[in-house]
């Protein structure tokens, strides 16, 4: 038997597979689409490629389209499966997660290896990686690149407007006025630090061991500044991203 | 006495022009209405006067457009609401009201009745906010006594002392009446889903016969009692925080549908003020009715210690699992309160979240994902 975990995200879905003894036997990051159902369907047919069939796994789904996998056993919310999933990954069973999706932001408390607390981003995109995206695009970059370039920021400046919007037209502003763009790119990243520091005083206990999940696992700039601001050594693995899956998978084992 | 209907009343929908007619067929019988929007209102001075006190519209996020032509938008969804619906005349009850009472419970409240008192009479209480102060009570005394003279004046009748007791008499019987449903949760497992109870609480306050109200609480209560009771047991949760008519299905039905039921609603409509009884045997009935009022542990208070003496005694009473506070966005005095809460809630060991929201759909999705994973967690 193998057990799927499908991490269904706004951006892009993760899937995992396990075998019996919860080793990862194969993992696969795509673009969600606009069609969950029609991505549900992909994997599938991937799935059998891989010579999984059907009959052979036990599937939990989870993230925002996780009701829209027609073929799982169980749907899990993300944040238990992100807890799951970051215990697995850290072997560590007394931390905090900063996990920064696509649609939200994170900070789930865990407690002798379960969820003790949770707290999401509010309803608008502040302090998300789709925030990152946007003014990323906006300075005609990719995430990464946007990320190292923070890096050679002289003069520090700050982005002031939360809402995506209205921070997208105050970075087109700062274009306008000839800014550097390392500095707009450094004033990018603080905003997600600050908004990520403020939701994780909200819920962690102080010198918290803190461990980061979700796309911005390999953005090596992002983990040091959020290091400097929570004043604690922040950690991550280039598996993170798929800390939700694995966390799936994991409650797969469970399903009889 | 005719009474007007409003202009957009042959656009309105079915229910809300039966609401129409029925509070217009109270009105041309002679009866006055007063409306009220805040638990804090001593309904027994109407009753005394013989005025129909009627709970106000405020629950609604179709009227939010209308009050934002004049309010600002980031208040609380409560309060545009509420304004909305008086500014649109879309409340047959706020439409209909001879007057309205209001109290200074918080900013928007206070400042949202200073414009509405330009639409109605609107007659506001101002209440004394760090209630364990001496000056508190007979401040209180003397505001419930500056309102009952208000509605004597306004309506040519007197509130004689012995009216006030037999009002306050009827108004317990009410209290016990809805508490007695409310205490039925304490059962494993809970008898009552939990949207229905609350719609039904809710409905009851529409009923504008005191005894006809009680009997069909009891009526309700019997009913529940010899129905058999379910037979699985959902997690068990209080909700406590702001008036969530206004989210009850986002939030209450996801607590419904992601394995929980709602045990005990600590905030306004629920049990928080309902066990406010009013002492009748009381020397002074006015200091009776200020003590009950001044019992209410709303947020607006400074410090609001009776809500953290009432919540772990409750989360004891009805054997909760977890604690689920809502707020209403910008609701400063409960949105601070949450952190307080939250350590109260820790310190007996018991699962709590906080979850802002508003009126709108925008975030039914990631409503229904917290309180699931919340539920998980527990």
């Amino acid at each position: 038997m193998n057990y799927v975990g499908i991490d269904m995200g706004s951006t892009c879905t993760k899937v995992i597979v396990m075998d019996e003894s919860q080793k990862i036997i194969f993992h696969k990051v795509m673009p969600t689409g606009w069609n969950c159902i029609e991505t549900a369907q992909s994997i599938l047919e991937m799935l059998e490629e891989q010579g999984i069939k059907r009959e052979q796994f036990k599937c939990v789904a989870t993230g925002y389209g996780r009701i829209s996998v027609p073929y799982m056993d169980k749907a899990i919310t993300e944040i238990s499966c992100h807890g799951k999933g970051a215990c697995y990954l850290f072997g560590e069973k007394d931390f905090t997660v900063i996990d920064i999706g696509g649609q939200d932001t994170k900070v789930i408390e865990i407690a002798g290896g379960a969820v003790k607390n949770f707290n999401m981003n509010d309803k608008c995109s502040a302090g998300t990686g789709k925030f990152l995206e946007i003014m990323a695009a906006t300075l005609g970059l990719g995430l990464n690149d946007l990320c190292e370039l923070s890096r050679e920021s002289k003069n520090h400046i700050v982005i002031s407007s939360m809402c995506t919007v209205f921070a997208e037209s105050e970075v087109v502003s700062l274009i306008g006025r000839g800014t550097e763009k390392a500095d707009i790119a450094y004033a990018v990243v603080e905003s997600i630090v600050n908004k990520v520091h403020g939701q994780l005083g909200k819920i962690a206990p102080k010198n918290s061991v803190v461990r980061l999940t979700g796309g911005l696992c390999e953005a090596p700039y992002i983990i040091e500044a959020m290091s400097k601001k929570l004043d604690t050594e922040v950690k991550s693995d280039p598996m993170a991203r798929y800390a939700g899956a694995i966390g799936a998978a994991l409650y797969a084992t469970a399903i009889k | 006495m005719e009474q007007q209907l409003p202009k957009n009343f042959e656009a309105y929908a079915e229910g809300r022009k039966n609401g129409f007619l029925k509070i217009k067929s109270v009105k041309e019988s002679g009866r006055n209405v007063a409306g009220y929007f805040c638990t804090f209102a001593p309904l027994e001075i109407f009753d005394a006067a013989n005025v129909l006190a009627v709970s106000l519209c405020g629950m609604s996020g179709e009227t939010i457009p209308d009050a934002e032509t004049e309010l600002p938008k980031n208040i609380c969804p409560l309060v545009k609401s509420s304004y909305g619906f008086a500014l649109a005349e879309k409340c047959p009850y706020t439409y209909y009201a001879d007057m309205i009472v209001g109290e200074t419970t918080c900013d928007a409240k206070k400042k949202m009745y200073e414009r509405l008192g330009k639409l109605k009479d609107m007659y506001v209480m101002q209440l004394p906010q760090g209630v364990d102060e001496a000056y508190a009570k007979p401040m209180m005394v003397k505001e419930v006594k500056l309102l009952a003279k208000y509605v004597e004046k306004k309506f040519g009748v007197t509130i004689t002392d012995e009216a006030l007791r037999k009002a306050a008499v009827k108004r317990n019987e009410y209290r016990h009446a809805l508490v007695e449903l409310m205490e039925l949760q304490t059962e494993v497992p809970a008898p009552v889903p939990s949207v229905q109870l609350y719609k039904f609480m809710d409905s009851i306050k529409f009923n504008f016969d005191l005894d006809a109200a009680i009997a069909s609480v009891h009526e309700l209560v019997a009913k529940i009692k010899a129905e058999k009771a379910p037979k699985e047991n959902e997690k068990r949760i209080m909700v406590t925080g702001c008036p969530i008519g206004g989210v009850l299905d986002k939030v209450v039905g996801a607590i419904e549908n992601n394995g929980g039921r709602v045990v005990c609603y600590e905030n306004c409509s629920g049990i928080k003020a309902t066990r406010c009884y009013v002492d009748t045997d009381a020397p002074d009935i006015y200091e009776a009715l200020a003590d009950a009022y001044m019992k209410i542990g709303c947020s607006v208070m400074t410090p609001n210690p009776r809500r953290m003496e009432n919540i772990p005694n409750l989360v004891n009473e009805f054997k909760v699992d977890g604690i689920i506070d809502v707020t209403l966005q910008t609701c400063h005095t409960y949105m601070i309160e949450t952190r307080a809460v939250r350590k109260l809630c820790e310190g007996i060991g018991k699962p709590y979240m906080s979850l802002e929201t508003d009126y709108s759909h925008s975030d039914d999705g990631q409503i229904d994902t917290r309180i699931a994973a919340f539920l998980e967690t527990i």
